[in-house]
C-alpha cells in the first residue's frame, strides 16, 4: 500500500483560527444559556470564558513550541467540546439552583478540572518529546493499570461505592476514577507489548480453513483482556468500563494482527462474558430488561434499575425535535445525571437533532483525525496507541448515545470532554495530547531524524527504526 | 497495519453513523409518539412556566396564573374558590386537571390553533407569548346566592339557565373544595391534600354533580311524561286519566301507589293538569303504559337524553332505561327505577318549555380572548333542537304555572310574577330522597329556568330547600 503523504507545513495559524472559532462556540454556548434562563452574566461566565480561551490559547502556544507539526483541527475541536459541556452543566445547576437555592453547582468545579486536565495535557506535551518514549514504559503501564484498577476495591476510606459500583476513590478534595486512567496506561501496555511481539505472534499458529488461530500462549493478551474486563464487570461492578476496555483490547488486537479470527475470538468471549453477566450479576440482567420492555409500566417504575431514566431522555429528545428549545429553553433537569451521563440527552432536547448530529460530527471529525494520526505515523506502537485511543473515543461515543436512545442498553458511561467529572476530562485531555504529539510525528517533515534509544530491541525482529518497509508492515 | 487502522475507522464511523440514526429516528420519526406518552409530562412542565390565560366572573379572576419563585415561573391561584371549584376545576401539576382547566386547555395554555396568529405575532415582537383567558356566562350574584342557598353538609346542585340563549348564569354544587389545595407545585403536599378531600363524603374532586353526577328524577320527569302525552296526539287538557290510590300489576306483588298524605286521592279520575298539580303517580303511570316505552324514550331523547354534551366541559348523558316490564315501565315514567338525570338536564328540560319548545345549547363560555385583549371567540346561541311543538310548551307551562299556583311547588311564589314549576321527591334510600324542584319564569316571558336538587334529604327539608330557593332565585334575576 503505499504511503500516506502529509504536507510539511505547521498549520498553526489555522489552528488558532479555528480555536477562537471554537472559543465563540464554547463561550457563546455559556452565554445563551445564561440568556435562555434569564440569569444576569455572573462570576460564572467570566471564569468559564477566561479558563477556556487562556488554557486553549496555552495549549495551542505549547503547540507552537513542541508539536509545531501536529494535527491543528484536534485541539480547537476539544475545546469546543468542553465549552459546550460546560455551559450545559451550568445550564443545568441554574434549573437546580431555582428548585433548592442550597444546590452545589457542579460547573465551577468542572471549570477547575478543565484548567488542570489541560494543564495536565501541556505537561505532558512538555514532558515527552516524542510518544515513543512512552513505550519504554510498556511494562511499567502494566503495573500502574493493575494498581490504578485494584484502589477502587480498597476498603474506605480510599475506596468508595457510589450506586452500587465500586469506581471511585477518596482524594481529599474529592472523588477520582482511577479507571480512566487505567484507560490510557492499558492502551500503552497493549501497543508496546503487540507492537513488540505482534510477529512472533502473526507467524505461529496452525490454519483452519480461512482462518489462522493464535498459538495458545500468544492468547495471553487476549486472556489478559478479558481478565480485566470481567474483573472491572465483576468486582466493580461497571458493565460500561468493561465494554471500554474489551473494545479497546480488540481493536488494538486487530490492528496489531489484521487478523480477522482474533476478531471473531474476541466477539465469542465477549458473548459468553455478557452472558455470564446476565446470569450471574442482577444489576446487568437489570439494564437488559430496562432497554427491551422500557415502556412496561413495572420496568419504567422500578426503582434502582428501572427504566424511567432513558424513558426521561427520550422524551427529552423528543421534546427538541429537529431544532432543540434553545439553551435554557427545555426541562433537560428532569432526568436524572442530565450532566453527566445523560448530558447528550439534555443537548438533543435544547440544541436539537441538528445540534446533537454537529456534536457527533465533531467527535467523527476528532476520532478521524486520530486514526489519521495513526495511518500516518511510522512507528507500530504510535500506530497502534493512537488507534487504540481514537477508538477508545468513538466506542464510548457509541455505547452513551446509543445507550441512550435506547440502540443499546444504557451503561453508566461519560460523554468524552462534556460530561461533569474530572477524572474522565483529565483522562480524555491526555489522550488529546497523545493523539497530538503522535500527529506530530506522522505530519512532521521526513527530514527529522528517529529518535535514538527509544525501542526495546524486540526478540527475533530487527527493531531498527531504518527498517525496510516490508519488515515494517510486516506480513498482512 | 494501516489496512487494519483503515478497518477499525470503518467500525468507528459506523458506529456513528448508527447514533446518528437513532438519534434521528428518536428526535424525528418517533417524536410526536413520544410526546403524546401519557408519562410525558414535559408538556405540562413547559405550560406551568408559561403565563396560563385566566377564567374570568364578569371581568374578575375565578382561576389565574400569577408570578411564582418556586421551581416554575407561575402559580395557579383560585380566587373564590368553593364557589367556583366545580367549574374551574384545577390545575394540577401532579394529578392532571379537571373541568374548564381541561377543556380549554389549549386556549388556557395559548396553544390552541385559533391562537396561531398570536403565536406568530409574539414570536416577531419579542413578547412572551401568554395564553387566552375565558369570560364564563356566570353571573357572580347568583352564583353566589346559589351558593348560600345549598346549606353546608348538603349535598345538592342549583343550575340556572338563561332560556332564549342556554347561557348559564349559575352553577353550584356543595359539598365544594378549595382548588388551591390540588395546584401546589409541591407534589407530596398535593398529595396529601387529595387524600384528605377524597375522604370528605359525598365530595369528588374530579367531577362537576351537576354536569356529571346521574340522579333518580322522581317526579320532575312527570313533565316529560306530560309532554309525550300531549305530543303523541292522544292526550289533551279535557283527557280523563283513571287515578287510584295505587296501580297493581297482573301476576305479581308489586303496587305503584300515589303519595299517601298528598292530594292526589281527592278524584279517582284525574286530567293532566291536576295529576301535574298532585303529581299523582298513578295517572301518569297509566299514560306511560298506554303511549309504551318506545314514545317516552323519544319524547325523553327530544329534550337531550341519551346525548352527551360539552359546554366545553363535559355533560353526562341522561339515561331512560330500555327493555322494560310493565312495573318497570311505570315505575321509571314516575323519574324512578333506572331512570337517571344531572341537574342541568332538569334544567335544559324547563329552558325548552320556557323557550317555545326550542331548546338552546347550554353554554359555560361566554368570550375567549387573547393576551392582548384582542376577541378570538363568542359563542353564539346555539338550537339543540325542537324538543316540544310551540302549542304543547304552551299547554305545559300553564299547567306548570298552575302547579306553582295551587299545587306542590306553591313556595316558588313570587309576588306579582308567574312562574312555572314542578317538583319530584325520588325515593333512592332508606335514610333519604332527592328533592327536585325545575322551572321557569316568568311564565309569560322566560328570563330563567332553573334546576335544584338536594340529595338525601327528609321531604320537609327537602321541600323547604327546594321550590323557597328556586324564589330566591327569580328574585334575584328579576330585580337584578
Amino acid at each position: 500500500m503505499s504511503d500516506v503523504l502529509t504536507a510539511p507545513r505547521s498549520r498553526r495559524n489555522i489552528e488558532l483560527v479555528l480555536l477562537l472559532l471554537a472559543l465563540v462556540v464554547g463561550i457563546g454556548a455559556n452565554f445563551l444559556a445564561n440568556l435562555g434562563r434569564n440569569e444576569p452574566l455572573g462570576d460564572y461566565f467570566w471564569s468559564q470564558a477566561l479558563t477556556l480561551g487562556l488554557m486553549g490559547l496555552f495549549l495551542h502556544i505549547v503547540l507552537r513550541f513542541r508539536a509545531k507539526y501536529a494535527d491543528p483541527v484536534i485541539l480547537p475541536i476539544v475545546i469546543a467540546l468542553n465549552g459546550i459541556g460546560l455551559a450545559m452543566i451550568h445550564r443545568l445547576d441554574l434549573s437546580a439552583l431555582s428548585v433548592n437555592p442550597e444546590f452545589t453547582p457542579v460547573a465551577p468545579q468542572q471549570v477547575m478540572w478543565t484548567a488542570v486536565a489541560i494543564g495536565a495535557a501541556a505537561v505532558l506535551l512538555l514532558v515527552f518529546k516524542d510518544h515513543r518514549i512512552l513505550r519504554r514504559f510498556t511494562y511499567t503501564s502494566l503495573i500502574v493499570s493493575a494498581v490504578l484498577l485494584l484502589l477502587p476495591l480498597m476498603p474506605p476510606p480510599l475506596g468508595l461505592e457510589i450506586n452500587g459500583a465500586r469506581i471511585w476513590i477518596s482524594v481529599g478534595f474529592g472523588t477520582f476514577q482511577p479507571g480512566e486512567i487505567a484507560k490510557i496506561t492499558l492502551a500503552i501496555f497493549f501497543a508496546g507489548y503487540l507492537s513488540t511481539n505482534r510477529d512472533l505472534i502473526l507467524l505461529a499458529g496452525k490454519k483452519i480453513g480461512p482462518l489462522q488461530l493464535p498459538r495458545f500462549r500468544d492468547l495471553a493478551p487476549m486472556a489478559a483482556a478479558w481478565v480485566v474486563s470481567i474483573g472491572v464487570l465483576i468486582f466493580q461492578r461497571d458493565l460500561g468500563s468493561s465494554i471500554l476496555f474489551f473494545g479497546l483490547f480488540m481493536v488494538m488486537i486487530y490492528v496489531a494482527t489484521s487478523r480477522v479470527s482474533w476478531v471473531l475470538i474476541g466477539l465469542a468471549m465477549i458473548a459468553g462474558g455478557v452472558f455470564v453477566a446476565l446470569e450471574l450479576f442482577s444489576h446487568v440482567a437489570l439494564r437488559f430488561d430496562s432497554w427491551i420492555n422500557a415502556f412496561d409500566p413495572d420496568v419504567y417504575n422500578r426503582a434502582p434499575g428501572g427504566s424511567g431514566q432513558v424513558v426521561q431522555g427520550l422524551f427529552g429528545l423528543a421534546d427538541g425535535g429537529l431544532l432543540g428549545t434553545g439553551l435554557g429553553g427545555g426541562r433537560p433537569d428532569l432526568v436524572t445525571y442530565a450532566n453527566s451521563d445523560m448530558i447528550i440527552a439534555a443537548l438533543g432536547e435544547e440544541l436539537g437533532l441538528i445540534g446533537v448530529v454537529a456534536i457527533v460530527m465533531l467527535y467523527v471529525i476528532l476520532v478521524s483525525r486520530g486514526i489519521r494520526a495513526a495511518l500516518g505515523t511510522k512507528d507500530g506502537f504510535g500506530k497502534l496507541l493512537a488507534c487504540g485511543l481514537s477508538f477508545t473515543i468513538a466506542l464510548q461515543c457509541f455505547v452513551v448515545i446509543g445507550g441512550i436512545t435506547r440502540l443499546i442498553p444504557l451503561t453508566g458511561l461519560t460523554t468524552p470532554f462534556m460530561s461533569a467529572g474530572g477524572s474522565s476530562l483529565l483522562a480524555n485531555w491526555l489522550i488529546v495530547a497523545l493523539l497530538l504529539l503522535i500527529s506530530e510525528t506522522a505530519r512532521r517533515p521526513v527530514t527529522s531524524t528517529p529518535m535514538k534509544n527509544s525501542f526495546p530491541e524486540p526478540v527475533g525482529v530487527t527493531g531498527k527504526i531504518g527498517r525496510t518497509r516490508a519488515a515494517r508492515e510486516g506480513t498482512r | 497495519m494501516n489496512q487494519a487502522i483503515r478497518g477499525a475507522w470503518v467500525v468507528a464511523v459506523t458506529m456513528f453513523a448508527l447514533v446518528l440514526g437513532s438519534l434521528t429516528y428518536v428526535q424525528f420519526f418517533q417524536a410526536a409518539e413520544l410526546t403524546a406518552n401519557p408519562w410525558n409530562n414535559r408538556q405540562l412542565y413547559q405550560d406551568f412556566d408559561r403565563q396560563r390565560g385566566a377564567i374570568l366572573v364578569d371581568g374578575r379572576a375565578v382561576a389565574q396564573s400569577v408570578p411564582s419563585d418556586d421551581q416554575f415561573n407561575y402559580q395557579r391561584v383560585y380566587g373564590e374558590p368553593e364557589r367556583y371549584a366545580h367549574l374551574t376545576g384545577f390545575y394540577s401539576l401532579s394529578i392532571g386537571s379537571t373541568q374548564l382547566e381541561d377543556a380549554e386547555s389549549e386556549i388556557l395554555a395559548g396553544t390552541s390553533s385559533s391562537l396561531f396568529y398570536d403565536r406568530v405575532v409574539s414570536l416577531f415582537s419579542g413578547a412572551e407569548p401568554g395564553g387566552a383567558s375565558v369570560e364564563l356566562t356566570i353571573d357572580p350574584q347568583l352564583q353566589q346566592l346559589a351558593s348560600d342557598l345549598i346549606p353546608e353538609g348538603q349535598r345538592g346542585s342549583i343550575v340556572v339557565l338563561e332560556p332564549s340563549t342556554g347561557r348559564i348564569l349559575a352553577m353550584v354544587s356543595k359539598p365544594t373544595y378549595d382548588p388551591n389545595l390540588l395546584a401546589g407545585h409541591d407534589t407530596s403536599i398535593v398529595a396529601e391534600n387529595l387524600a384528605a378531600l377524597t375522604e370528605q363524603p359525598g365530595l369528588s374532586v374530579y367531577t362537576n354533580p351537576a354536569t356529571e353526577s346521574l340522579i333518580a328524577p322522581g317526579s320532575v320527569f312527570k313533565l316529560i311524561d306530560a309532554a309525550a302525552a300531549l305530543e303523541s296526539g292522544e292526550y289533551d287538557a279535557e283527557s280523563e286519566i283513571p287515578n287510584p290510590p295505587a296501580l297493581e300489576f297482573p301476576g305479581i306483588e308489586y303496587t305503584l301507589p300515589n303519595f299517601v298524605s298528598g292530594g292526589c286521592a281527592s278524584r279517582a279520575t284525574a286530567d293532566l293538569e291536576f295529576a301535574l298539580e298532585q303529581s299523582c303517580n298513578t295517572a301518569f303511570a297509566q299514560i306511560a303504559l298506554d303511549l309504551g316505552e318506545e314514545a317516552l324514550r323519544k319524547q325523553a331523547e327530544r329534550f337531550g337524553f341519551g346525548e352527551e354534551l360539552s359546554i366545553p366541559t363535559r355533560v353526562l348523558a341522561s339515561i331512560f332505561p330500555t327493555d322494560l316490564t310493565d312495573p318497570e315501565l311505570a315505575q321509571s315514567a314516575v323519574g324512578q327505577f333506572d331512570t337517571r338525570v344531572t341537574p342541568l338536564q332538569m334544567a335544559m328540560v324547563a329552558a325548552a318549555i320556557a323557550n317555545d319548545g326550542e331548546q338552546m345549547k347550554p353554554q359555560l363560555v361566554s368570550s375567549i380572548r387573547a393576551a392582548d385583549l384582542e376577541l378570538i371567540d363568542s359563542p353564539q346561541p346555539e338550537t339543540l333542537r325542537q324538543s316540544v311543538s310551540r302549542e304543547t310548551a304552551d299547554q305545559l307551562t300553564e299547567w306548570m304555572v298552575n302547579v306553582v299556583d295551587n299545587g306542590t311547588a306553591a313556595g316558588a311564589q313570587v309576588a306579582g310574577v308567574k312562574v312555572a314549576g314542578k317538583t319530584g321527591t325520588a325515593e333512592v334510600t332508606d335514610s333519604g330522597d332527592n328533592a327536585w324542584f325545575t322551572g321557569f319564569a316568568p311564565a309569560d316571558d322566560p328570563q330563567v329556568a332553573i334546576s335544584i336538587v338536594m340529595e338525601n334529604v327528609d321531604i320537609p327539608t327537602g321541600q323547604q330547600l327546594t321550590s323557597p330557593s328556586a324564589k330566591r332565585l327569580i328574585e334575584a334575576v328579576l330585580n337584578r
